[in-house]
């Protein structure tokens, strides 16, 4: 009976140490990332967060060029995918066939596994194309008195970035979203129903009420997926530090000035503030993913006390 | 069914009720129709808008590859700068190595930790545990490129295979731990139950019964993450960094496939171009198979504890 007792333990005290390395590889991030860029850190203070330099030469560096370009394309993604995800996931729970929706949920997942660099190369030979001939003259005539919509176009740019990531954070809107609205209980669905409501009633009064915190979770999810994303974007924004109004002119994202310029970072104090960046993207995605994950943890809290109430 | 419904505490406003009702009045009936065959169209639109984007993409990849692929590429190394032809033989092998390396780091964590999770800890620790991956699979690949340069790239001055596959299999340990605690969890207790009235240790319940009737779930789980690594470049940008010529150890720098598509594609040759798509079309075709797999698995470990009819 003893000698079980100890192998036991001894399995447990084995096991344990798994989880306790995933804690250290976590703290061992954010602590070596935060030494690395310790010289950055000291030089430039949060300034190094609001000014819009970025010179390698005299090495005077300043991250606000790379924040901004990182939250206009995301706000982008955002904008087109919003819609569209959760339309689809709603049209995918509630009016698609079953058939239907197996196929296409299927489909979703395909789009989910495309790596980044692929969406990159399609970008690079096959939106920007499209996007320097047709839509951006055709933004430009009708919506040109827009600052957004002005000046010369490359092809390249912030607008060309939102719309690949827009395709890129697509499938977690709707995986995400049609889970939380098949959660809905139908009691609720039939109770709308039963007072006289048509489809689109019963789907935008209850289920997107009643999914509203599980689905805006999902968004934040995506959102840390768009902030976060490199390699596509790294290869159509055009990669030019600079602020600009118009969302045809290039820019650059925090995540991919690191992937451009890290490796041929010739001196310490530039590694340091590429470091720093990769510092910065670490905290903002912890924080965003926080958020989501308390958002849907509210949902499930919500909907399991609903179950008990039905049951 | 809606007595029920209305019995029981209201846990979404009652002005949802008021405002459905409401506005059934303010509209007439055609107009309330309208709307409603406008919904279906919209969403109907949007569902057809992802579809589109996915053919789009595959079209191009399959035609575009399908028509630059050939014997040479699949078995030649990168020719120089300027002259046509050669292939990514050695990021193809490249690739799977990378793959082999992030599997013997990130599967032991991953298992180990999702086998501790559904097996012994319901604690706080656990909740700790569970948050922090959580958080770990939202973090940008590229940050976990950062660490692995700076905990293996910098000591040894040099880009090294090992580093990247490192990076690689840091990024598989959440996904791992995530499908392996889910699967073990659905094996019925009763078979737990049955193994330690036998009179065998919890170890031994665990390493005997609860792993290999759990086995097809917790292969799925690899699969799955290998197919999201198999196709990452961020990580492998500054720590596997690519290779024209095969390696000779893994303290060397390393061929990957998808770093040599983001090499040739920003590049400004044609014949480049060309091996990019091709280099695409194996990278997609390899993590299709692998989610293949997975599928294979997952469909047979469901049909294990499902009810039976």
């Amino acid at each position: 009976m003893k000698r079980k007792d100890t192998s036991d333990i001894l399995f447990r005290r084995v096991l344990v140490i798994f989880p306790c390395l995933i804690l250290l590889i976590m703290g061992g991030i954010f602590l070596k990332l935060t030494v690395s860029s310790l010289l950055s850190i000291k030089k430039f203070g949060m300034v190094f967060l609001f000014t819009r330099t970025w010179d390698p030469v005299f090495e005077n560096f300043g991250a606000l060029p790379f924040i901004y370009g990182t939250l206009v394309s995301s706000l982008i993604a955002l904008l087109i995918a919003i819609p569209i995800g959760v339309g689809t996931a709603i049209y995918l729970a509630e009016y698609a066939a079953q058939g239907v929706c197996k196929i296409v949920s299927s489909l979703v997942d395909l789009l989910a596994a495309i790596p980044s660099v692929i969406y990159g190369l399609w970008g690079i030979f096959v939106l920007v194309p499209l996007m320097r001939s047709q839509v951006q003259p055709f933004l430009g005539k009708y919506l040109g008195f827009l600052p957004f919509f002005h000046g010369p176009n490359y092809g390249v740019g912030m607008l060309s970035a939102g719309v690949i990531l827009s395709i890129m954070i697509v499938p977690f809107i709707i995986s995400v979203s049609r889970e939380v609205i098949l959660a809905v209980p139908s009691v609720y669905k039939e109770a709308a129903y039963a007072v006289g409501a048509t489809r689109w009633e019963a789907v935008s009064t209850v289920i997107l009420n009643y999914g509203k915190p599980g689905i805006m979770g999902g968004i934040i999810l995506a959102l840390g997926r768009a902030i976060g994303e490199t390699m596509a974007v790294t290869m159509i924004i055009g990669n030019n530090v600079t602020i600009s109004a118009s969302l045809f002119s290039p820019g650059y994202t925090l995540a991919s000035v690191i992937a451009n310029e890290f490796a041929e970072a010739a001196s310490n104090i530039y590694l340091s503030a590429l470091i720093e960046i990769g510092l910065v993207l670490f905290l903002v995605s912890i924080m965003v993913n926080i958020l989501a994950r308390l958002l849907i943890w509210s949902v499930s809290a919500k909907q399991s006390t609903g179950m008990k109430a039905y049951s | 069914m809606i007595s029920d419904a209305l019995k029981q505490p209201m846990i979404w406003d009652e002005h949802i009720v008021k405002e459905c009702i409401f506005a059934s009045f303010k509209k007439t009936r055609l107009q309330r129709f309208l709307i409603d065959q406008f919904a279906i169209y919209f969403l109907s639109l949007c569902a057809l808008a992802v579809l589109c984007f996915l053919f789009n993409i595959l079209f191009h990849l399959i035609s575009q590859g399908c028509s630059s692929i050939n014997w040479d590429f699949m078995t030649h190394l990168p020719k120089p700068v300027g002259e046509t032809g050669g292939g990514m033989a050695n990021a193809i092998v490249g690739t799977l190595i990378l793959l082999g390396l992030a599997v013997t780091i990130g599967v032991p964590v991953g298992l180990a930790t999702g086998i501790y999770l559904s097996e012994y800890a319901n604690d706080r620790f656990a909740q700790i545990i569970r948050f922090t991956i959580d958080v770990m699979n939202g973090i940008p690949s590229i940050v976990f490129g950062i660490f692995a340069y700076t905990v293996f790239v910098l000591p040894f001055k040099s880009f090294s295979a090992f580093s990247g596959g490192m990076a690689l299999g840091i990024m598989m340990i959440p996904m791992i731990t995530r499908t392996t605690e889910g699967f073990v969890r659905m094996v019925p207790s009763a078979l737990r139950e049955a193994g330690l009235a036998l009179g065998a240790p919890k170890w031994k319940v665990i390493l005997d019964i609860v792993i290999p009737s759990s086995l097809g779930g917790i292969v799925t789980g690899i699969m799955v993450s290998l197919a999201r690594v198999a196709g990452e470049t961020a990580p492998l940008l500054f720590t596997a960094f690519g290779n024209k010529f095969w390696h000779s150890s893994l303290m060397e720098p390393i061929a990957a496939l998808p770093l040599q598509i983001f090499a040739y594609a920003i590049s400004p040759f044609a014949d480049w171009h060309r091996q990019a798509w091709a280099g695409a079309l194996i990278l997609i075709g390899l993590i299709f198979m692998i989610n293949l797999v997975a599928a294979y698995f997952v469909s047979r470990q469901n049909k294990l504890f499902s009810p039976k009819k």
